[in-house]
């Protein structure tokens, strides 16, 4: 028999104030499918970072637009994919930060999308500006990542 | 709501301690750079950031500490940090803060850190 796939979703306008609304609605499934204290504070600033970008950057803080979140438990992962329509931009183009060039050039911001490589075991891109721009992020169910109570496929 | 506070309190040797509370993102990040932004306004260069209260930051709540640090330091002062829980601690880490800012236990660490810097 197939491995059940459950599936969630979230639409919340692009605000700020929305934010704490999407780290609960993830960190909430998170903590159900196991994952350590850890992973949760990692999931948590990885779906915030790329909700941020959202707000900031696609849709210009208009919070007349829909961001989306939908999450997948797979039986080995958790599947994370935040799909906004507004303006996209080149993830190749993105560059690890340099602190110290960051604090010469007194810029602010553009920490996210490192953070969320960091954060997460998969982040992937896929942008189609106006239409449908999508972050895909995966964090593995492993030993590791998860309470010994829950068992792993 | 989860919120966020910033309480500013002077101590008498003319250092500014920031005490944060709560959710630090890109909501609420405006809220500290008001605080800080006063800071600059009364001339108060020499800054404390406490962080044992703050229960999270993402990179908009660091983006502020950038957006001021050069013109503190331009006018002979400092934004000390202190008493992060290991959370936040390793956000800082990641993105290569403890090699810019001077990370501390106690806000009595970083008094005494001002204090050696003016001797000098």
């Amino acid at each position: 028999m197939a491995k059940k796939v459950k599936t969630y979703q979230l639409k919340v306008p692009s605000s700020t104030d929305q934010l704490e609304i999407i780290r609960e609605f993830v960190t909430g499934v998170a903590r159900k499918v196991g994952f350590r204290e850890d992973e949760l504070n990692k999931i948590e600033l990885a779906v915030d970072e790329a909700s941020t970008n959202v707000v900031k950057h696609a849709y210009a803080y208009d919070d007349r637009k829909p961001i989306e979140i939908q999450l997948r438990v797979e039986p080995d992962r958790f599947v994370i994919q935040i799909t906004d329509k507004g303006k996209g931009f080149k993830p190749e183009q993105v560059k690890k930060p340099d602190m110290k060039e960051y604090l010469a050039k007194m810029r602010v911001g553009g920490l996210g999308i490192y953070l969320m490589k960091t954060m997460m075991d998969e982040v992937e891109f896929s942008i189609d500006p106006g239409r449908k721009n999508r972050v895909r992020m995966v964090k593995y169910i492993t030993p590791e990542t998860v309470h010994p109570t829950r068992k792993v496929s | 709501m989860n919120g966020f506070e910033v309480a500013q309190h002077n101590s008498e040797d003319g250092i500014t301690i920031l005490r944060l509370k709560g959710f630090l993102d890109a909501h609420t990040a405006g809220d500290l750079e008001a605080a800080l932004q006063k800071c600059i306004d009364e001339k108060k260069f020499r800054i404390v950031v406490n962080f044992e209260e703050l229960n999270y930051i993402s990179s908009a709540g660091l983006g502020v500490f950038m957006g001021f640090i050069e013109d503190v330091r331009e006018n002979g002062g400092d934004i000390k940090m202190t008493s992060m829980t290991e959370k936040i601690f390793h956000v800082f880490d990641l993105l290569g803060f403890p090699a810019l800012y001077d990370i501390l236990k106690t806000d009595d660490e970083a008094v005494e850190r001002f204090a050696q810097t003016e001797k000098e």
